[in-house]
């Protein structure tokens, strides 16, 4: 319990850290680029995949059971769209993060902080907060909702490939059915969900590295330690994100 | 001038340092010698903050850098300290020269055209070839890697330089280099050196004091003369390198 608090404080101290120094420091626009990058080229194509396949269990899934009650798969665009815009994109776009980009953070910065490398950027004159914190948590916080975008469309257009070619449901009407019921909000509620797993899987993932001791083995627990923390606290924080959100009308 | 007065460092239940009281004059070379685990480590990286010690002073100049609570203050004093790290500590993310550049940028104002003419030089300096510049750190063999990292160092021209076991790992005769590098940034730029080693043979070359710290405490703190005209047994017998002698049989009474 008390590991639970102080790793919590050290990530507090970290994230106040990141803050003054994006304040008062030069930005690091080359690493935060490259970071962005980086994040975002190794989570693309696993969420693109599984984006996809979810929208495509989802039309299945929705079309038989509304077929087997109503015996005509209506709505499945609307169910579709609205699991995944409002729900699944943003918890798989965030999983997938977790698991590609998020482990990587974690390790390379692990490595640094049990091979010294950390201790020698604060006797070069920067520090890692700096020079490696704030860099990551802008990549996490600019590409998480650009993948949550395209994590959606992908999703909306396996739900389509089965709607239409399995279902039998026309384009259309697949089309219409998301169009017609969902709104604004919807995407809003998606999207600030995003934001904030964004938020949350840079911190633990930056700070499990940052906090690294003991050698190749130090590395593999902060490595799998984030992993896992980052996709137990996406399913948990996703729940009361949406309890919130949704008591404020979004 | 460092002054450090009873520092104390504990580890969870281990205590590393007990009560180290050193003087590390101005411009002169102060070597601190002891087994391997005693806390030589510890103690130059609290010299630096690196890592925060659990009690007692550390004065740079006269003023007590454990108090110091900003980050912003703190990174300001490191700027005058150059750390050359056991293992080096290369940037493996970069290639040897943008490694010895790295400093230039955040501690200097050197524009960066000049940058490859100092990689170039400091290179050279530690006896690297200028096509080394261009390679991995992975690339590199122990001993490459220390070398790199000191012009690493060297390229910020601090003004105090803590080396950690500098001549670990290389060969005797790139060891000499060392330590004649060390004396000859003391002649012309009058850098304060502190050195902690094993390596007697280049601990007596380039010291103009030593420090043996054992047990915590720096149990002896003289000239190189001194060192080897003690009669301290726990001193005389890690400077004549000998498995018998009090340290032996405290290890064995352990």
């Amino acid at each position: 319990m008390f590991n639970l608090f102080s790793q919590v404080g050290g990530a507090t101290r970290m994230v106040s850290s990141a803050v003054f120094w994006t304040l008062h420091a030069r930005f690091e626009t080359r690493q935060a680029v490259a970071q962005s990058v980086t994040i975002g080229v190794e989570s693309f194509g696993v969420t693109a995949l599984t984006s996809l396949f979810t929208g495509m269990v989802l039309a299945l899934q929705a079309g038989n059971t509304i077929g087997n009650i109503f015996g005509d798969p209506i709505f499945v665009g609307t169910i579709v769209a609205f699991s995944l815009i409002r729900e699944l994109g943003p918890v798989l776009t965030g999983v997938v993060i977790s698991g590609r980009a998020g482990a990587a953070v974690t390790a390379q910065i692990g490595t640094m902080a049990v091979t010294e490398q950390i201790d020698a950027l604060y006797t070069l004159g920067t520090n890692p907060i700096r020079y490696l914190v704030i860099p990551r948590m802008f990549g996490f916080i600019l590409t998480m909702p650009i993948l949550t975008l395209f994590s959606n469309v992908f999703g909306v257009l396996g739900g389509y490939l089965v709607a239409v070619y399995a279902l039998g449901v026309p384009g259309e009407v697949y089309f219409t059915d998301i169009t017609t019921f969902m709104g604004v909000s919807d995407f809003m509620h998606g999207f600030i969900k995003s934001f904030i797993f964004a938020f949350m899987i840079a911190t633990v993932c930056c700070y499990k590295g940052i906090s690294t001791r003991g050698g190749a083995e130090g590395v593999g627990k902060s490595t799998t330690g984030a992993v896992v923390t980052t996709i137990v606290l996406i399913l948990v924080l996703d729940y009361f994100l949406t309890a919130i959100l949704t008591a404020f009308g979004i | 001038m460092i002054e450090i007065r009873n520092l104390r460092k504990n580890f969870g239940e281990k205590k590393v340092l007990k009560n180290v009281n050193l003087t590390i004059p101005e411009g002169k070379v102060t070597c601190i010698l002891g087994g391997s685990g005693c806390g030589k480590s510890t103690l130059i990286k609290c010299m630096i903050r690196l890592i925060d010690p659990n009690g007692g002073q550390i004065l740079v100049d006269g003023k007590d850098i454990t108090k110091i609570r900003s980050e912003v203050k703190m990174a300001a004093i490191r700027r005058h300290f150059g750390y050359l790290f056991q293992e080096g500590a290369l940037f493996d993310s970069m290639t040897v020269g943008e490694n010895v550049a790295f400093g230039l940028k955040y501690l200097t104002d050197v524009p960066p055209s000049q940058y490859a003419r100092i990689i170039r030089e400091k290179l050279a300096l530690v006896g690297l070839r200028e096509d080394v510049a261009a390679l991995n750190p992975s690339e590199l063999s122990g001993g490459m890697k220390k070398r790199v990292s000191l012009a690493r160092v060297l390229a910020v021209s601090p003004k105090v330089i803590l080396y950690d076991e500098p001549t670990t790992g290389l060969d005797p005769i790139m060891s000499d280099i060392i330590s004649d590098l060390v004396l000859d940034l003391k002649a012309k730029l009058g850098v304060t050196s502190v050195v902690i080693t094993h390596d007697m043979h280049s601990a007596f070359k380039i010291a103009d004091y030593i420090a043996f710290l054992y047990e915590g405490e720096i149990l002896l703190h003289g000239t190189p003369d001194e060192f080897r005209k003690t009669e301290n047994p726990y001193v005389k017998q890690f400077v004549t390198g000998s498995s018998h002698g009090p340290i032996q049989m405290k290890l064995m009474r352990e």
